[in-house]
């Protein structure tokens, strides 16, 4: 009986790399099958924004065009390493990003839009994370691409950078 | 031409290791002298395979062969030289060639030092080395060849390297950490081989623990050279972030340290054997570990450069046969060893455990932090991120327990201590811990009460006095003080050494998180603001050309009671190739407060920026700190009876 206590270490370690992989086959998973928003309206809203506190952004008043919306905050390190990515395809390909200020504070937020540029057309401010909550947001950064009549074509979990822009993401884009 | 000698290079590296790990384990069961000692030719012929694989692909970065895809991909005409070597490591590819290249010479280093071991114990342990060896090299080669070339049309130039690594921290982080990463692999093998051969003696521990100490070395002035490098090239003033991939390090450095000090307790006394096996597994699996989660990109973060489930795929493989083999071999194997020696309570083995527990409570907590949003999430539970608080805040309640009972555990002797001994030194030590953590608390923060720096400042005093005592005590017997320190035991230095090191990580720790401020401030040229005790004097900014990067360099003169006290430049710098946008700070780095300076934005025409200014008190001392630990691992294993093994053989 006590000799099997020596397998708990191997049994453990199974219990993990099993989530491991079931977390990867999930995620290949979940870049195949859409969002459960896929062609749906974005969910209803107003919340403030970014820069302004007394100007309310609604489902209806963000874009008549297509646009991405980019889950974002200060907090999280891959969303600096996203961010210039994001600014070139906003300045060089004309992108249009709406930014979705995730869990964060406005001052930090303003000042890391001061220093590293900003890409975005306009920015809500979602302190609570109600918006993420019925988005389904997974964490950041995650970027909806919504059509210009206000329906979810697809949804990117992770980064963007050059190569799935390139290879994947922008042959999206210009679909929508 | 070069590149292709280097993919041939590689594969016949893979071919040697493939004979190395066969040969000599079919030698140490046949028993055939001849087939043992293939091991040593076998370890060379692998390192020096794969070190001209590492010159012909540090040729291609030096003359900008834009054919092969790697040095497309993270490289640039225009990178100063040092940064093109350094691309090398910028990307998944190099960075595990690197990772295998370090490996080989770790398994060299081991078949040149080990002479003393007996030769079957060595064919293994060279065995055991070629197929992990093997294991990753097959990976390099089937998912992530660096030496892939983009034809017909190759780009006219590289994309470039992340802004982010060019930096001279990020040139030696990778390498060091690899270090230590890798070098924990040596104590696994020589764990493994004596799994495999049965024979756990305190001979296997005395063998173990120099490599284990060096490893721990380059790991611990690893992951400091990045918490250095995040500190002044992000930008915002942070030293540690509990990112996954920071905890990736972190965890092997946890237990690599748990390993330190149990191998201790198996040398000295025999005992905690299949713990000690267990934890040089363990340690070595958390590299593996580290390596699997920035590979694969289950989780997110800033180091995820190449994020691909295939090869997410194969490392997981490697992994589930490399952990799950030697932990089934593990719970087979341990259950036959038994120590016959027992402790008291009040034992220098009984606070060796705590330490142990301890360490191993932390990692597992860190683990837990990391993969919380993974468990959620396999759980169909909402994804949650459980972020720094969580683990601020049991990380500096455990390591308080740790430092309370580390001042104690050098005091005591072996198997059995008395209680009275201590029970003077424990109260008067406790009592001017208290008042003297509180004066300096009071003095510091101008009659402040902050309860975090008393309790803080008051275990470093206590620690403080454990190591005084230690020597006191050590000293005793010897004619005067100071001929008493000559004949103390380098490796007495060297545990005190690195426990000072720790008071000094924790006053770094406790006064920076605690009376850090930082101001963003509207300037306009020649205009100054008062901050702190110092006046801050902005100058204008004005355009510089870097080698790859134009920038904007702002001038600022701090002064003192109007004496001058430093003149600082930040830069906000573009990067030419990829646009990026970098922020410089400029530092005056002080043993007692760094003045830390970076540029915002440019906010109109006549030259008004945004500027930040950070007082970081005794930041410095976070890392000078791990200097002091890292000495210490190397002062211990200078003592003699490590040489003594050499000797006898020779």
């Amino acid at each position: 009986m006590n000799r099997w206590i020596y397998f708990a270490p191997a049994f453990l370690v199974l219990a993990i790399g099993g989530l491991f992989l079931y977390v990867m086959v999930a995620d290949i998973d979940t870049k195949n099958i859409p969002t459960p928003l896929k062609d749906k309206a974005l969910p209803e809203f107003a919340l403030p924004s970014v820069h302004d506190p007394d100007e309310i952004l609604r489902n209806t008043n963000l874009s008549d065009q297509p646009y991405l919306l980019n889950v974002w905050a200060t907090w999280c390190i891959t969303c600096r390493v996203e961010h210039p990515v994001l600014y070139r395809l906003a300045q060089d390909e004309g992108v249009k990003f709406i930014g979705l200020n995730y869990k964060d504070s406005r001052d930090e937020a303003i000042d890391w839009l001061a220093e590293y540029n900003d890409p975005f057309s306009k920015n809500i401010y979602d302190e609570e994370g109600t918006l993420g909550f019925d988005l389904g947001v997974t964490g950041a950064p995650e970027t909806f691409f919504v059509r210009g009549d206000g329906t979810v074509a697809y949804k990117h979990v992770g980064e963007i950078d050059y190569d799935n822009w390139n290879n994947k993401l922008k042959a999206i884009y210009e679909s929508l | 031409m070069i590149a292709e000698l280097g993919f041939v290079a590689l594969l016949l590296a893979m071919a040697l290791s493939v004979l190395q790990s066969f040969f000599p384990m079919i030698g140490v069961v046949n028993k055939n002298l001849w087939l043992m000692q293939t091991g040593r030719p076998l370890t060379l012929g692998v390192f020096v395979m794969l070190t001209i694989g590492f010159l012909c692909l540090g040729y291609s970065h030096a003359v900008d062969d834009f054919t092969v895809a790697y040095v497309a991909n993270h490289s640039n005409s225009e990178l100063p030289m040092q940064y093109k070597i350094s691309s090398i490591w910028g990307g998944h590819e190099g960075s595990m060639y690197l990772w295998i290249y370090i490996l080989s010479g770790w398994a060299l280093a081991v078949s040149i030092f080990s002479k003393s071991l007996p030769r079957e114990n060595l064919a293994t342990i060279l065995a055991v080395m070629g197929m992990v060896t093997l294991g990753f090299l097959l990976f390099l080669i089937l998912t992530s060849n660096p030496f892939e070339r983009i034809l017909p049309i190759p780009p006219e130039d590289g994309r470039d390297l992340n802004p982010l690594l060019q930096d001279i921290g990020l040139i030696l982080h990778p390498p060091m950490l690899y270090m230590g990463y890798v070098g924990f692999s040596v104590a696994f093998v020589f764990a493994i081989s004596a799994l495999i051969s049965g024979n756990l003696d305190s001979a296997w521990a005395r063998w173990s623990r120099p490599w284990t100490n060096i490893a721990w070395v380059f790991m611990t002035l690893g992951i400091a050279l990045g918490s250095w490098w995040a500190y002044y090239e992000l930008g915002w003033g942070g030293w540690w972030f509990w990112d996954p991939v920071e905890n990736a390090s972190f965890m092997p450095w946890l237990m690599g340290t748990a390993l330190i000090h149990s191998l201790a307790v198996t040398e000295k006394r025999g005992m905690f054997k299949s713990w000690t096996v267990l934890l040089a597994i363990f340690t070595f699996s958390f590299s593996l570990l580290g390596t699997f989660l920035v590979r694969s990109g289950v989780l997110t973060s800033v180091h995820a450069f190449a994020a691909d489930p295939e090869r997410g795929y194969f490392i997981l493989a490697l992994l589930a046969l490399t952990i799950g083999g030697s932990l089934t071999l593990f719970a087979i194997k341990a259950p036959g060893l038994r120590s016959r020696a027992s402790f008291t309570l009040f034992s220098r083995e009984s606070f060796l455990l705590i330490n142990n527990v301890l360490l191993s409570v932390s990692c597992f907590m860190v683990l837990l932090g990391t993969l919380y949003p993974l468990i959620f999430d396999a759980l169909g539970l909402r994804k949650i991120s459980v972020g720094p608080p969580f683990f601020d805040f049991f990380f500096t309640k455990l390591m308080a327990v740790l430092i309370l009972a580390l001042a104690i555990g050098p005091l005591l002797k072996w198997k059995k201590n008395e209680y009275k001994t201590l029970k003077k030194f424990a109260a008067i030590g406790a009592v001017a811990s208290i008042a003297l953590g509180f004066i300096a608390m009071y003095w510091y923060g101008n009659g402040e009460i902050n309860f975090a720096v008393w309790l803080g400042l008051s275990l470093c005093f206590w620690l403080g006095f454990g190591i005084l005592k230690a020597f006191k005590d050590n000293t005793r017997n010897a004619k005067s003080f100071m001929g008493g320190l000559k004949k103390l035991a380098p490796s007495f230095y060297g545990m005190q050494f690195a426990h000072f090191g720790m008071i000094i990580t924790t006053v770094g720790v406790v006064m920076v998180s605690n009376y850090e401020t930082e101001e963003d401030i509207r300037m306009a040229v020649g205009e100054a603001v008062q901050y702190d005790e110092y006046e801050f004097r902005f100058e204008g900014a004005y355009p510089v050309i870097g080698p790859n990067y134009s920038a904007m360099r702002g001038e600022m003169l701090v002064f003192r009671d109007d004496e001058k006290v430093v003149r600082l430049s930040p830069e906000k710098r573009n990067y030419n190739a990829s646009g990026q946008i970098m922020t410089e700070a400029d530092i005056d780095a002080g043993l007692m407060k760094d003045l830390y300076v970076s540029m915002g934005e440019e906010l109109n025409s006549n030259g008004d920026w945004s500027v930040r200014i950070h007082i970081k008190p005794f930041v410095r001392w976070i890392w000078l700190g791990t200097i002091f630990m890292s000495i210490g691992a190397v002062l211990a294993i200078l003592d003699r009876r490590y040489r003594k093994t050499i000797k006898v053989k020779n």
